[in-house]
């Protein structure tokens, strides 16, 4: 939908720049879960690290994207869909934030999972971990678009992640008990595959504050499929 | 055609005209006895015309002309039978610039009841007098000077005074025309929380160009443009989420 500009161009301004941090913010946070999810597949404890340090930068950016909302709300007084916005990026930001988390602690389990090439379902996590970083790329570009329909789609494909990861946990387990010795490291795939599924509840999450941002009215209730299994 | 209970003033399909120019067209509208009702909308778009038809000022203009009906409490105001100085007894109004009598802060409240007979004796007029200036936040400020002249007073309580001469005939309905816009902030906030103190004792109508103070004080707000009513709501819906592009263009200065 094209908008008009605002008479004062610098609140203009003041919304391209928030919406510029929640874009950065989202980059990082998306790269940071699919190079969490990399490092995992090569055991690479460099890169992990790394990953564990950069968090900062996305908290520190949500600090940034609270400053600036809390400035457009007293300084410019925003109203109808502009109000709207403001308040989604500030949640949004706290939603991108916890997805930050999640490849943080996705990266610190990394140096416990050493035999990962004997564990067979660790093949599957790739591919359950390009679906919900999918699902956050789409929630941020709707966003950015200020697109309704395209948050729906996303929200959509939340049912895809959690038939992947009740799937998931059920290999798991048999896993664990055909294997007793290998427990210790499948309780730590366990935890990240719930990570991943978490991200894709978190892009879910994005995607419904856009769609209320845009539309002014809230997504109705969808179904959300079987309560995953733990 | 049966008037809603909370129906205060009804407003159907009003037309003004200045001489050949338009001002108001086909605008339908009602006021609710226990709301605060906001007009809004750019300079020049009928909103301080549409006040005005509330209790017949535009009477007094030249080449005005008032088509529609408009009814206070289902009976018709532009009736030949219509006490004009009674209506604006009971449809009172308080302007942008505070005017008060060049009299004194006593006389400027006690020369409504006066004239229309309120009052029995002195005593009954003080006591009218100083309900008056209470329920308009002013007592207290003024109790011990009340033979001062009202002009004497600051900005704000000149504004308060003018809403205590109003309150003074005991009306039902107040109409306010930008009441604030010559007023500082704290003043503006001292006459915000007195019309707070007056919603439900008397059905108030509000014209702001402020559209925060639209948004403080009324519970319904009317955006007017170009003469017609664009979108007319809970004022939470039309600041949140307007359902017209022309109102949402406005409220978030996006306009032209």
């Amino acid at each position: 939908m094209p908008l008009n500009d605002h008479t004062v161009k610098a609140f203009d301004e003041d919304i391209g720049q928030l919406r510029g941090l929640i874009a950065q913010m989202g980059g990082l946070a998306e790269h940071a879960i699919a190079a969490a999810m990399e490092a995992l597949r090569r055991h690479d404890l460099e890169s992990a690290r790394e990953i564990v340090a950069g968090d900062k930068r996305i908290d520190a950016l949500q600090i940034e994207v609270e400053q600036l909302a809390v400035r457009i709300i007293a300084l410019r007084a925003p109203l109808a869909d502009d109000l709207r916005e403001v308040v989604a990026a500030l949640k949004i930001a706290g939603v991108v934030e916890r997805i930050g988390d999640y490849a943080k602690n996705i990266a610190k389990r990394v140096p416990m999972i050493e035999s990962h090439g004997e564990i067979e379902p660790l093949s599957v996590l790739p591919a359950m971990s390009a679906l919900a970083v999918q699902m956050v790329h789409d929630a941020l570009d709707a966003f950015a678009a200020r697109d309704a329909t395209a948050a729906v789609e996303v929200c959509d494909r939340d049912r895809q992640v959690d038939d992947f990861y009740n799937s998931l946990f059920r290999v798991l387990v048999t896993h664990m008990m055909e294997n007793p010795k290998t427990i210790g490291q499948v309780a730590q795939l366990l935890f990240i595959a719930k990570n991943l599924e978490r991200v894709g509840d978190h892009a879910t999450n994005i995607a419904e504050m856009i769609y209320f941002a845009a539309t002014g009215t809230h997504m109705a209730e969808r179904d959300r499929g079987d309560i995953p299994t733990s | 055609m049966s008037i809603p209970n909370q129906s205060k003033i009804s407003a159907q399909h009003v037309n003004v005209w200045y001489g050949a120019k338009q001002a108001i067209a086909d605008v339908s509208l009602d006021f609710g006895q226990d709301h605060v009702t906001a007009l809004i909308g750019p300079s020049g778009c009928g909103k301080s015309t549409f006040l005005r038809t509330l209790n017949r000022m535009n009477d007094t203009i030249a080449g005005a002309k008032v088509e529609g009906d408009i009814t206070l409490d289902g009976e018709n105001i532009y009736s030949p039978d219509m006490d004009v100085v009674q209506l604006r007894a009971r449809v009172g109004m308080v302007f942008q610039k505070p005017n008060p009598f060049p009299k004194s802060i006593f006389e400027n409240v006690a020369y409504g009841p006066r004239i229309h007979g309120l009052a029995a004796n002195k005593p009954q007029l003080a006591e009218i007098v100083e309900k008056s200036l209470r329920r308009a936040g002013l007592w207290d400020e003024v109790k011990d000077r009340l033979t001062e002249s009202g002009t004497a007073l600051s900005g704000g309580q000149q504004q308060r005074l003018c809403i205590a001469r109003a309150i003074a005939v005991d009306p039902e309905v107040i109409l306010m025309d930008e009441p604030c816009s010559a007023l500082d902030p704290i003043a503006t906030a001292k006459i915000e929380e007195l019309i707070h103190e007056l919603k439900g004792r008397y059905a108030i109508v509000i014209v702001t160009h402020n559209m925060q103070q639209a948004a403080r004080v009324s519970q319904r707000t009317a955006f007017f443009h170009l003469g017609t009513l664009v979108e007319y709501g809970a004022t939470s819906d039309i600041f949140t989420n307007p359902r017209q592009e022309r109102t949402k263009d406005y409220i978030t200065g996006r306009y032209g």
